[in-house]
């Protein structure tokens, strides 16, 4: 195995979340009755014209601006001529020889830690084809049309990643980007967010490429990973049996957890791509291209950096509070609540019993039950110390269950940290008076026994004595 | 009064306007004589006589209270190519002739918008690709002037019914010269405008960048009314031109004094009928009379407009016409073994010869590995087409020549020979190459079979080419002529 | 240019159309006909030439603004189809 290198290209279909189609005003929201969001246009009904739509071009300008790349002022509409019956017109208008976005990057993190970058060949606009449903109608396969014209952006990258690793990395990136730049909801169970991978394997080495294999039909990340790990194996093993690749297209079945050949797809495609003649050039000046430049956010590689210079977190703490926008939206309004100086704390709650709630009900941070107010509110409360950050993990839990900001729950519960010296002492002094033994042991040299007087007072005090007093007073009072 | 099918549009709004006679009775006048004469000419696939009636009474309300525009109860037939809601639209093939458009296209709308009347859908060659009217799958239309003699084509129903009188003015479309040529071979006026002036949302597509809506009618006034009514901007249409189209019935009758008049040197040249360029020249000397000056110029790419076309047209053609595979509309062969076996069948079945030949070659010239070499060496040619009409149009106002090589054919003469039967539209071709407008109006007749004479002007130049025809019309009667049998 | 049989069973597949073998040489020898009439393209010089896709110069593709105006209309829009049920159109079973 080791003696082969993979190589790995990947090609994204983002559906775009505009509220209709590209080339029609037909809606493209998700689960509607069978078409019955298929107008005569995404029919491709005789005599009927496409009209593009403005939004999706200026999604696509944003992505491209996104990663650094040329934004064309004058892209092309062709059209992919082939029959399927999930493509209404026998023909799919795509971008082929001038698309709209050309020569981007992103940077991906390593395991090791360091950081590559992958090109980014193109991204382009085209429509999405329809279904075709294989549940049985007396030997018919049934087509909705619901999604055909949806509108895709079709990021390819350069054949840069090595492993399925990095391909995964890559695609977490970008998943990650589209969906903070809003151009893209990133649901891969409905289909919005798709992947074709090309692997091939070839001798470390050797400069030339291997044939590759496109798999299609990725909708998980957990799916590609393994699709991509079974396909090099798969490759590896013909060429060490002394056989040589086919180049084809595969199809990832994830029940049994391999790739095979694509019947449909055997025929070599000859798709006579020309100019749609129904649609003119498609010409962007630097006016609409500088604002859409105005509109992007802050992207997560550039916040991912402000939160290691600012904040002083760690590449993995920044990057994993980045991942997602609406993540570290909530992380800075807890920061922005709870005043500067105070983010690490924060972004170890935020990563710590948040996420793990959230993991827990299985919802996203936008539908947490815990709002960034109020966790800044409980964060405040071990700031000026209130309660310890143990107690604190306890009253997490009953803001989430009960829906109550963290004083009320510390007031009703009578959680509030013991901080009063008096109060203390008296309790150190009765545990002194109950443990005459362990004194004097501790006091002819067990040092070890410190924290059983530590744990004692806790105890006593239910866990609510500031523990930074306990421990100075325990010393003290110990000492004699 | 004057027979109700001797008036022109013109004169018949008048008679509408002045309540000589009702829009009911003139609907019911040109529908008794479609009852006569169509089965003979084949010119209308769906007679509409009903939904026509209707409509003739409520544009006669509106007359009667003073309201209505300059078409209101005006009955016209439409080209079966343009969708027409609830009514059989089948493109003059098999494929559809089962096709219900759900939509009216946008001409259709407007039109009826306009109070105009819709008495049929006529009878073209099968998706508008002929020169004949011979490919339809109802069978050729006859040419009301000889009936052994083709129309003309594809716009060859639409040129009959309005030869014969069976409708006053009809709609067409011209994609090499679907409208000139039948117009010249039956001696009507047609105009195909300029690529994009009109929509084509709803005209069942046969080459994109070529396909252009117009009007086959008694006169240039009659053009400029009816084209008034059609053209325009259309927000469903990518490739219609937002301009604002001017009043084509104010400039008619400017006068032609200093008017610069080209001769193109290759439509002289070859392959045009001795006596058929006499006529032409006659009308010449009749513009000369008027004041106009005749320059001679030459476009020395334009013998490669037949070439150039039949690479163009068929390539769009061939993914223009993918979408009929018996899916969703259309024809469905009969049980299907396979998805393969549904789309080769449905398709072998349901498209014509003529469609297939076209679908064929356009599929070939895309093909990898001839791309290059048809394709795009067609499309940097129709550059060089059109650099060379836009070189003309400095120097000269509008360039006039023939319409056809010849007047109307017999039936059956040419259908075995595909080259000769698109080299009848040499002379045509070129406009849509170059998406100028471009007309066709009668000038004379050779053997009592009309003769067509052509202007083409510069982009936008309706309301010119309106003016040189009318003006023409003017001084010379032969548009009044009509066939014996017919009048 | 001659095209082989074999090519036009190639072009007639890769376009979808059932040719039968009685049509078959009229096929052929048309469509070598027809382009034969179009090789007279190659005598052109068009070097240095922009290829022409539109017949109108500096027309730029217009867009439309993002808005639904569209209703459910499949109902209508099925009754030109051959074979549909529960609002799906049927083919014969696609095989991936």
């Amino acid at each position: 195995m080791s003696s082969f290198e993979t190589v790995i290209g990947l090609e994204i279909h983002a559906q775009l979340a505009t509220k209709t189609k590209i080339f029609s005003s037909a809606s493209t929201a998700f689960g509607a009755a069978p078409n019955s969001q298929a107008n005569l246009v995404d029919l491709g009904y005789p005599g009927v014209l496409p009209v593009l739509n403005l939004e999706a071009v200026r999604m696509a300008t944003k992505f491209g601006l996104a990663i650094g790349a040329t934004v064309s002022q004058r892209s092309v509409f062709a059209r992919k001529n082939y029959f399927y019956p999930d493509l209404p017109k026998g023909y799919q208008i795509s971008q082929y020889e001038k698309p709209i976005v050309e020569k981007g990057r992103m940077d991906i993190l390593l395991e090791d830690g360091s950081v590559k970058t992958v090109g980014i060949t193109r991204a382009h606009l085209e429509e999405d084809a329809g279904k075709s449903l294989h549940e049985d109608f007396q030997g018919f396969s049934g087509i909705d049309l619901n999604r055909a014209g949806t509108p895709l952006l079709e990021i390819v990258s350069e054949p840069d990643m090595r492993s399925a690793k990095e391909a995964i990395a890559y695609l977490k990136k970008i998943h990650t980007l589209v969906r903070y730049l809003e151009i893209c909801d990133g649901n891969m169970q409905e289909g919005s967010f798709r992947c074709d991978a090309n692997v091939s394997v070839r001798p470390v080495g050797q400069e030339k490429f291997g044939t590759r294999c496109e798999i299609k039909n990725l909708n998980s990340f957990r799916f590609i990973e393994k699709a991509i790990n079974y396909e090099v194996a798969r490759q590896i093993d013909i060429i060490e049996g002394g056989g040589t690749i086919r180049q084809e297209t595969r199809l990832y079945d994830p029940d049994r957890g391999e790739t095979r050949a694509l019947r449909s797809k055997e025929e070599a495609n000859d798709y006579r791509y020309f100019p749609d003649p129904d649609l003119l050039p498609v010409a962007i000046d630097t006016a609409f291209i500088d604002a859409v430049r105005r509109t992007l956010p802050e992207l997560p590689d550039e916040k991912a950096a402000r939160y290691i210079e600012k904040f002083s977190l760690s590449a993995y703490d920044a990057g994993v509070l980045t991942a997602s926008r609406e993540m570290a939206d909530y992380y800075e309004a807890v920061l922005a609540a709870l005043g500067a100086g105070q983010e690490k704390l924060a972004a170890n709650w935020v990563m710590g019993e948040l996420s793990g709630a959230l993991n827990k009900d299985g919802i996203e941070v936008t539908a947490s039950r815990v709002d960034a107010g109020r966790l800044a509110g409980l964060l405040k409360r071990i700031v000026d110390e209130t309660i310890s950050g143990k107690i604190a993990k306890e009253v997490f839990e009953s803001m989430w269950a009960e829906d109550k900001d963290a004083d009320a729950i510390i007031e009703s519960k009578g959680l509030k940290q013991i901080t009063d010296t008096g109060a203390i002492e008296k309790v150190i002094d009765e545990i002194m008076a109950a443990n005459p033994k362990q004194l004097a042991d501790y006091r002819s040299g067990k040092d070890k026994l410190f924290g059983f007087f530590v744990g004692q007072v806790m105890k006593v005090t239910g866990g609510k004595a500031n523990p930074a007093q306990v421990n100075d007073l325990l010393k003290r009072k110990l000492a004699g | 009064m004057t027979e109700l099918h001797h008036q022109t549009l013109a004169e018949l709004a008048a008679g509408l306007k002045a309540r000589r006679f009702s829009s009911v009775e003139l609907t019911r006048h040109f529908l008794s004589r479609i009852e006569r004469f169509n089965p003979e000419l084949n010119a209308l696939v769906t007679i509409t006589g009903e939904q026509a009636l209707a409509a003739a009474a409520k544009a006669d309300q509106q007359l009667a209270a003073g309201a209505g525009g300059p078409l209101t109860g005006l009955p016209i037939a439409h080209k079966d190519i343009f969708c027409t809601d609830g009514v059989l639209t089948t493109c003059g093939s098999k494929m559809l002739s089962n096709f219900v458009a759900p939509y009216d296209a946008t001409i259709v709308e407007k039109l009826s918008q306009a109070g105009v009347i819709s008495l049929g859908k006529a009878n073209m060659d099968e998706f508008a690709m002929g020169s004949s009217n011979e490919t339809s799958f109802f069978g050729p239309v006859k040419n009301p002037w000889d009936l052994k003699k083709v129309p003309g084509g594809s716009s060859g129903g639409s040129a009959a019914v309005v030869a014969a009188r069976m409708a006053p003015a009809s709609t067409g479309t011209d994609t090499g010269g679907s409208i000139r040529q039948p117009a010249a071979l039956t001696s009507l006026t047609g105009i195909k405008p300029t690529y994009g002036r009109v929509s084509r949302y709803g005209m069942i597509a046969f080459a994109s960048s070529l396909d252009q809506a117009g009007t086959l009618t008694q006169s240039a006034e009659d053009a400029a009314l009816l084209l008034g009514a059609m053209a325009g901007f259309d927000p469903r249409d990518s490739t219609s031109v937002d301009t604002p189209v001017p009043d084509y019935t104010a400039t008619l009758d400017q006068p032609l004094a200093g008017l610069k008049i080209g001769l193109l040197k290759e439509f002289f040249e070859k392959g045009l009928d001795e006596a058929n360029g006499k006529l032409v020249r006659d009308a010449l000397k009749v513009y000369e009379a008027m004041g106009a000056k005749l320059v001679e110029v030459s476009l020395p790419n334009l013998p490669l407009s037949v070439p150039t076309y039949y690479v163009v047209a068929p390539a769009e053609c061939s993914s223009n016409l993918s979408r009929f595979d018996g899916v969703r509309f259309g024809y469905r062969c009969e049980k299907p073994v396979d998805l393969l076996d549904l789309y080769k069948r449905s398709r072998g079945e349901g498209f014509g010869a003529e469609v297939k030949r076209r679908i064929m070659t356009g599929t070939y010239v895309l093909s990898a590995g001839y791309y290059d070499a048809y394709y795009l060496k067609a499309q940097k040619i129709r550059r060089l087409i059109a650099n060379d009409f836009e070189r003309a149009f400095g120097e000269v106002d509008v360039l006039i020549g023939p319409t056809s090589p010849t007047p109307a054919f017999d039936i059956g003469a040419k259908v075995d020979d595909p080259i000769t039967m698109y080299l009848n539209d040499i002379y045509t071709i070129g406009a849509n190459l170059a998406g100028l407008p471009a007309m066709s109006i009668p000038c004379g007749f050779l053997g009592g079979l009309p003769v067509g004479l052509q202007i083409i002007g510069p982009h936008f130049g309706e309301a010119k080419l309106l003016n040189v025809a009318h003006r023409y019309q003017r001084e010379t009667q032969w548009h009044r002529e009509i066939p014996q049998a017919y009048r | 240019m001659s095209l082989t049989r074999k090519d036009v069973e190639n072009i007639a597949h890769l376009a979808r159309l059932a040719i039968t073998d009685a049509e078959m040489p009229e096929y052929v020898d048309r469509l070598s006909k027809i382009l034969n009439l179009v090789e007279q393209l190659d005598a052109a010089d068009t070097a240095s030439v922009e290829p022409m896709a539109h017949p109108l110069k500096d027309q730029v593709q217009r867009m439309r603004v993002d808005e639904v105006v569209d209703s459910d209309r499949h109902e209508k829009y099925q009754r030109n189809a051959a074979k549909v049920e529960a609002g799906l159109y049927l083919v014969p079973k696609v095989i991936e």
